[in-house]
């Protein structure tokens, strides 16, 4: 069991910058998601604390120890891959056991904690086989005992469910849940989606460009981002991003979308846009589950929108309604018996309680 | 639909009538050849001089292959045969498995150029190369006294200048097939780059490393050219080049005896590549990833 911490982590391929100055520090026992988009460096700041890429600037510590020039094996790790990477010669056993028969860890032992990975992860009958004769979610479990039977300080999870399908998906997350529930140790887990990163973590890092956007809890990622890549890249569907001005409006602050669309915007929030208005490059954000069907509530600082629908999606659950409001294309979470067919004008409603405001220079949201 | 099925059906049934007359004409003209020696083997010298019928045996006799059997010339080719093949083969594979696992998985200063170069090596026509081979033979003796025309184990040395450089070619090939993150496991799990080749690549290579192992063993076994050039002398002759000198005396051929001659030699490939093929058939990567 141990910490993980970076400091100044860089990695440049060739000339090109792939992690551009990553300070994060992992608390022991601790879950921690690294998400982004393909490109953003996540995997390779993984692969960095694993040892697989040389370090080129900064440091890497697991515990209090800097392990920049030290070679994998001595960094007791373990790491899942998201091509599952077992040994296609070697049984289910053979596999799970090969780091400790390097080691040469005595066999009742290697014996006992085989069984005690086998049990925990329900493969027990899988122990003979081949990693041919496994289906998918069977191999990516056999991987994850190949990383708990070494008991190593740190798990690696390089998007270890990527290549499974939607269904799999959704139980080996749980599985992997459950896993660090009985095996608390130290994880990073690196995943493009980001309903992974919101289901397992304890705290989700967000990358982009080789940078880390935001370091925060599910929760303060989904309701705090602090930045616009963050408040679009968190949460399904995305966002709702307009263009607007905020403008000083009878003792309040009105933001303007256009001409004729405009709203107060909430007394609580008043003090803290107060320094921005009269700017005009900014961007109104809400999500599409703040925008219900009028008749749902009332409450204080609701807007009602009356909108063009142009499509709709019905999930069973929810149905998503897309309109227009001032040429830019939205979208509503809506209940699915009243929603609006498409084509047609739905009533809708804005809960601007949970509204965002983001200066769109420099991306930070206000 | 009855009708576009059946026509389906009739283009299968043309398609495999082709393929069965072109596997026929292909077996014919491949098999005819073994099966003219083995019946030629098998007549007495005057049969085969009389050739009165060359497809029929009127009295069959194992004469030429027990006077082969028991001649200590025979015997001694084949065993200088089975030594430079035995020893070529395991030389080849010595230095060729850890070359390819170092040009596909180690990336260092003209290790690109370095396997291009590797098989560029191989296009080179063996018969260029002996007549240089000999003249450096010739340089050492000089230099140093050692004698390396006329010994059959000079063979050893050369051949794997014609197998190594194909043999890394094919396991470059195949290591390159291997995903990496099986090393990147390995490494993690605390193997050594010797532990990560002799205990994950090699096995999983297996097939490549036979489809190998076979070349060198056919190409050193076949080998006559070299051979002709660089021994002479009866105890120091291969197979191939023993046969062709010592059975033809003059411009006396004694036809049963190079047929059976030339058929026991062409035996140990055939049982090594009846043994092996099993081994080099089976895809044994897979499931090591998705796959």
């Amino acid at each position: 069991m141990a910490k993980v911490t970076l400091k100044k982590l860089t990695k440049n391929y060739d000339d090109t910058p792939a992690v551009r100055g990553i300070d994060l520090e992992i608390a022991d026992k601790e879950f921690v998601v690294l998400v982004g988009p393909s490109g953003c460096g996540k995997s390779t700041t993984l692969r960095m604390i694993a040892g697989l890429e040389d370090i080129t600037g900064g440091e890497v510590l697991i515990g209090d120890e800097v392990v920049n020039d030290m070679p994998p094996k001595d960094r007791n790790i373990a790491m899942v891959f998201q091509n599952y990477a077992l040994y296609p010669h070697m049984s289910v056993h053979e596999n799970m056991s090969f780091g400790l028969r390097l080691k040469k860890v005595a066999k009742d032992e290697i014996a006992r904690r085989v069984e005690n990975a086998a049990r925990i992860l329900d493969i027990t009958e899988l122990l003979d086989r081949k990693p041919k004769q496994l289906s998918g979610g069977q191999r990516q479990r056999v991987a994850m005992g190949r990383a708990i039977v070494r008991d190593p300080k740190v798990f690696l999870f390089d998007e270890p469910l990527s290549n499974l399908d939607a269904k799999l998906r959704v139980q080996m997350r749980i599985e992997i849940k459950k896993v660090h529930l009985k095996v608390r140790t130290t994880t990073v887990y690196v995943t493009h989606d980001q309903i992974e990163a919101m289901t397992l973590a304890d705290r989700v890092v967000v990358m982009n460009a080789g940078r880390i956007e935001q370091v925060g809890t599910p929760a303060e990622l989904y309701h705090a981002p602090v930045t616009k890549f963050v408040a679009g890249f968190i949460g399904s569907p995305a966002m709702n991003f307009v263009p607007c001005a905020l403008e000083e409006a009878a003792g309040g602050l009105r933001v303007r979308v256009s001409g004729e669309f405009s709203f107060q915007v909430p007394e609580d929030r008043v003090a803290r846009y107060r320094a921005h208005a009269g700017r005009p490059r900014l961007i109104f954000g809400l999500r599409p589950e703040h925008i219900a069907d009028q008749h749902q509530t009332a409450a204080a600082n609701h807007r009602p929108l009356e909108v063009a629908v142009v499509v709709t999606e019905p999930m069973g659950m929810e149905t998503l309604v897309y309109f227009q409001l001032d040429g830019t294309e939205l979208c509503a979470r809506v209940n699915p018996i009243t929603s609006a067919p498409a084509g047609g004008r739905a009533k809708l409603v804005a809960d601007l309680n949970h509204m965002h405001l983001i200066d769109d220079e420099s991306g930070r949201v206000l | 639909m009855a009708a576009a099925r059946s026509s389906m059906k009739g283009d299968r049934r043309k398609a495999m009538l082709w393929s069965y007359v072109f596997l026929c004409i292909f077996v014919v003209f491949t098999l005819t050849p073994p099966v003219y020696m083995l019946i030629t083997s098998l007549k007495t010298n005057a049969e085969i001089s009389a050739a009165v019928a060359p497809w029929w045996i009127f009295a069959p006799t194992l004469a030429h292959y027990v006077e082969l059997l028991t001649s200590p010339v025979y015997l001694t080719f084949f065993r200088n045969s089975v030594l430079v093949s035995m020893l070529v083969v395991a030389i080849t594979m010595a230095v060729s498995i850890p070359a390819a696992f170092a040009l596909s998985r180690m990336k260092f200063w003209g290790s690109a150029t370095l396997a291009t170069g590797v098989f560029l090596t191989y296009l080179i026509p063996e018969t260029l190369l002996f007549i240089p081979l000999f003249q450096t033979f010739v340089w050492v003796t000089e230099a140093t006294g050692i004698e390396l025309i006329n010994r059959w184990w000079v063979l050893v040395i050369l051949y794997p200048t014609l197998t190594v450089p194909f043999a890394t070619w094919i396991m470059i090939g195949y290591f390159s097939s291997i995903p990496k993150e099986l090393d990147e496991a390995a490494l993690i799990d605390g193997a050594s780059y010797l532990q990560i080749l002799t205990r994950i690549f090699i096995p999983v290579a297996l097939p490549g490393i036979i489809a190998a192992t076979i070349f060198a063993f056919t190409v050193s076994w076949a080998q006559f050219l070299y051979p002709l050039a660089f021994t002479t002398s009866t105890d120091q002759l291969v197979l191939p080049v023993g046969i062709i000198t010592t059975l033809i005396k003059g411009d006396v051929f004694t036809w049963g005896q190079i047929m059976a001659g030339a058929l026991l030699g062409a035996a140990p490939p055939l049982i090594i590549y009846a043994f092996l093929m099993d081994y080099y058939i089976a895809g044994l990567t897979a499931g090591a990833t998705k796959g």
